[in-house]
This record gives structure tokens, sequence and C-alpha cells, in this order.
């Protein structure tokens, strides 16, 4: 942990050699990302709900989805950008570094500017807070905020499973990021909206509605079962799968070389 | 010491061959090759020796460095440095080696030097008194005392290179491996680099393997060679005998003529 903040520190300095460039594109991300909450907004000019749930509460789980979001992006950049470390042969030298290597890639590499996305979730949080008509309670707030942890938790296993796939191909990537970008777009409302067979696979195999539809409901007090709050957790599980294959990935990398 | 045994290593590269028609084919049905990037490589380098591992481009130097380094597991053989199995045992061993890939940089590109040297300092941790004494020793041997206050990425090549060399020796590693550390340098750093090589050789007795295409670095450096051509060890003797076979030739023609005897 000591040895992940001087990695911090490092990352941290690296970015301001280059002020201009920092502020700048925290400027970007922020006008970005309420891009996105307007796309919601204009919506509901013209419906009233969608599916049952009201703007401040769809605004509830763009927060979520946002945050989370960006909360990995910025600290798992590494896996990210992993076809290029591979590529440049800088994951040769984590290999010969006496570390592990997952904690050496998460480290390698951290996005500060993207946390203009999370001041961003901050604002909408600060409005949809009060009038989502959710009766705010310690369990309520646990729930949020296991919510916004493990929502980070599954996109970063999104980002180790497109940096295993890395190992074995260099091409064809960008289909993961249907699920990564995409599920951060689709994540603007709850997922439930896009049909039944969207959000079993989004339940059963890739486990985005766990940490943000189920949740809400328990928020919103649709569902009262203590088992909706703690759904987040469940999609913690998906962190072994995504482990596992990026240790296959590295097996087959140290045979290949490639 | 480094034991290397029947060590075969054979890549699978796909074909791919030209034209639109092809490309689609090859969507479906790839056609491998194999390559035998190592066949039966056996040596042994005992501890505080400095060995010269010469051959073309292709041959299978840099395969067998990352063999030795854990970077690739062979097909067969056995490889032991220091006693441990590197891909089995990475993190202990790769605490006791030291790497300069020549080509490539293991500094933080945008902060100074002093900055990356004290991570490294952390990632191997190495304690406080043995750092300074190590960074004092090699600021004053490799003459670092201004540059290591600049950001890596305003350095010259020359003054890089010696702060990659010396970022491999902040930890004091039994075994140094140079992958070409005098490429693209000038002359005078070049002596420099081979001059702080040697030394360090002499007064650490840090095992030294050096890959390089610079036939200068060899004579200045090592007393024994290797030879590898087409993945196979063609030669393991002494600069000293090698060169009473080329007998008036220089160094670059005898090796050369060494590459045509063997057709590599």
């Amino acid at each position: 942990m000591k040895l992940y903040l001087k990695y911090f520190a490092i990352n941290l300095k690296s970015q301001m050699q280059y002020k201009a460039t920092f502020l700048l594109n925290i400027f970007a991300r922020i006008v970005l990302a309420f891009a996105t909450v307007a796309g919601v907004w204009f919506m509901f000019l013209r419906f009233n709900e969608v599916e049952g749930f009201t703007l401040p509460q769809v605004l509830l789980c763009t927060a979520v989805t946002t945050m989370s979001f960006a909360l990995s992006e910025t600290f798992a950049r590494g896996f990210d950008i992993f076809p290029r470390l591979l590529g440049n042969g800088q994951f040769d030298r984590i290999l010969v570094r006496p570390r592990g290597v997952i904690f050496q890639v998460l480290a390698s590499q951290m996005e500060f500017a993207r946390l203009g996305i999370l001041v961003q979730a901050v604002f909408v949080f600060c409005y949809a807070i009060p009038n989502s008509g959710v009766h705010w309670t310690w369990d309520k707030v646990l729930t949020l905020v296991l919510m916004v942890a493990c929502g980070a938790a599954v996109f970063f296993s999104l980002f180790i499973v497109y940096a295993a796939f890395a190992f074995f191909t260099t091409e064809g990537l960008e289909f993961m990021n249907i699920l990564t970008h995409g599920g951060r777009e689709f994540g603007r409302y709850p997922y439930a909206i896009y049909g039944n067979g969207v959000l079993r696979f989004l339940t059963f195999v890739v486990p985005l509605a766990l940490f943000q539809y189920y949740p809400l409901l328990y928020l919103l007090e649709k569902e009262r079962s203590v088992l909706y709050m703690f759904t987040p957790l469940i999609a913690l599980l998906f962190l072994l799968p995504a482990y596992g294959f990026f240790r296959l990935g590295l097996r087959r990398f140290k045979s290949t070389g490639s | 010491m480094i034991v290397l045994e029947n060590i075969n290593k054979t890549f699978r590269v796909a074909k791919r061959q030209a034209g639109f028609g092809r490309a689609v084919k090859a969507l479906f049905s790839r056609e491998y090759e194999l390559v035998h990037a190592l066949s039966d490589v056996n040596f042994k380098i005992h501890d505080g020796e400095m060995v010269g591992y010469i051959g073309p481009n292709g041959a299978g130097k840099s395969t067998t460095i990352k063999i030795m380094c854990g970077i690739l597991t062979p097909d067969s053989g056995s490889c032991e440095v220091d006693g441990r199995v590197p891909w089995k045992e990475r993190v202990a061993h790769v605490r006791e080696i030291g790497v300069v890939f020549g080509q490539r940089s293991q500094l933080w590109w945008d902060v100074p030097v002093i900055d990356s040297f004290e991570l490294i300092r952390d990632i191997y941790k190495v304690d406080q008194k043995r750092y300074k004494n190590n960074l004092d020793e090699l600021t004053e041997l490799l003459d670092l005392g201004e540059i290591v206050k600049t950001p890596a990425r305003s350095l010259s090549l020359g003054q890089r290179m010696r702060c990659e060399i010396a970022a491999s020796l902040l930890h004091s590693p039994r075994t140094l491996f140079l992958d070409e550390p005098t490429i693209g340098l000038d002359a005078v750093s070049k002596i420099a680099v081979r001059q702080f090589i040697r030394k360090q050789n002499a007064e650490h007795g840090t095992t030294v393997i050096l890959t390089t295409h610079d036939m200068q670095d060899i004579e200045a450096l090592t007393e024994r060679i290797l030879l590898i051509g087409k993945g196979q060890i063609l030669l393991d003797g002494s600069l000293d005998e090698l060169k009473r076979r080329g007998g008036e030739q220089k160094i670059e023609e005898i090796v050369a003529a060494l590459y045509k005897e063997y057709q590599i």
C-alpha cells in the first residue's frame, strides 16, 4: 500500500508536468459528462417518467454508474492501455521487477484527468439525492456506497478482462468497449429498461445490473428484501474469473512471448 | 552461476501473405510456421564472469536473455540462475538480477531521474543505507551529479543510458544483463559506459552478460564469447583464442568471417 502511494505520487507528478493539458483535460471531461446528463434531461422533457422512474431517480442511476466508471478508469488505467504496455515492451520490464504483476500494471498508470467526471457525478448526486424521493436511512446510505464501490470493482474487472484478451490477440479488442464504455452509456438509465434479455445478461454474465438496478429497487423501496441491498457485493465475484483469465493470458504470454 | 541445459524454444508464427483474398482467407484459417528460436542450447556461466553473447539479428539472443530473466518459459530443458528456476521463482529471482534493455527505458519519463531511482529503491526494498552507498558510488563513477535532477525525457541518449545502468544496479544485483547498452552512443559515452561496467565487475564481482553488435564492446569487456546462430550455440570460447585464429584480422572481420563460415 505504501508502495502504491509512491507510484501514485510519481504518476501525479508526471501529469502535473503538463499543467495546461491536465486542466484542459479535466475541463473537457466535465463538459462531456454534463452532455450525458443533458441527454437524460432532454428525454424527460418529453416523458415524465421512464419505466416508472422519475428524472431524479434516473439521475441517481446515472451518477452511480458514472462515478464507478470514473473511479475505475482513473485507477485501472494501466489495464485500459495494456495492449500498449505489451507492444512497447514495458510489460517485460514489469516481469523483471520483484513485485506482483497485477499490482504493477495497476500502479503503472493513473489518469487523474478522468476525475473531472467525478466532479460531475458529485453535482448530479447533489441534485438527485434530495429529489429522488428516497427516504434516506443508514441502510440506504450504505447501499449507495456499496453501489459506487462495487460498481468501480465491476468496471475494473472488465478492464482486466480487456487486458487479458490483449495477450491473445491485438486485433478486434474494441468489442470489449461495448461492455466498458457501453456499460457506462447504457448505465445512465436503470438497466432494466432495455428489456429482460439484456437485464438477464447484465445480471448473470456481466454483472453490471447487480450494482445498479437491483440496489436501486431497494433504495426506492420497490423491493424490501435486504438481499437487494447486498447484490453489489455479489457482483464482486466477477473479479475472480477476470483474474483467472488474466493469469491464463499471462501463462500464454510467457510461453509465446507475444 | 548460470546453467542452461538442452534449452529448446519454438515459436508459432502466423504466415501472412500479400493480397486481399489471402487476407480474408487468413481470417478463417491461418497457416502457422514453426520457428525454432533455440535448439538445444547449453552453457554455464560462473560467478564474476563477463560474457559477450553475440550473433546476427534473429539468432535467438533476446530469447535466451528473456528465458534467463524469467520473462519466457522454454519448451524443454532446464535453466538455473543461482540455483533458481527463473520462471518458477520469478520474484525471488529478479531481485538478484539487473536488466538493461538498450532500446527501452525503465525510467519514468516526465519526472527527475532521482524520483525514478527512489521508486526503484522502494520496489526492490533496498534499505536506506545500502541505497545511499550505491547511489553515491554510481553518481560518482557515472558522473550523474546534475543529471539526476533532470527529467528523463530531456536527457541525451548517453546521459540516459548512464542513468539506465545506474537504475539497474541500485539493488546490488549479482547478475547484470546488458542488451545492447552502447547502441547509438557517441564515442565518449561508449568509453565511459565500458569503463564503468569493467569496474563494476572487478569491484563487486557482478556477473555480466552482454549482447551487442559492437565488437569494440566485446573487445573492451569480455574474455569469453558465446556465438549463437539459428538458435544454436556455435562457439563458446575465449576472445584471445578467437583472435589467434583470425591472425592479423580485426575482431569485426573475424566475427563476420565466422557468420559466413556457419552460414548464419
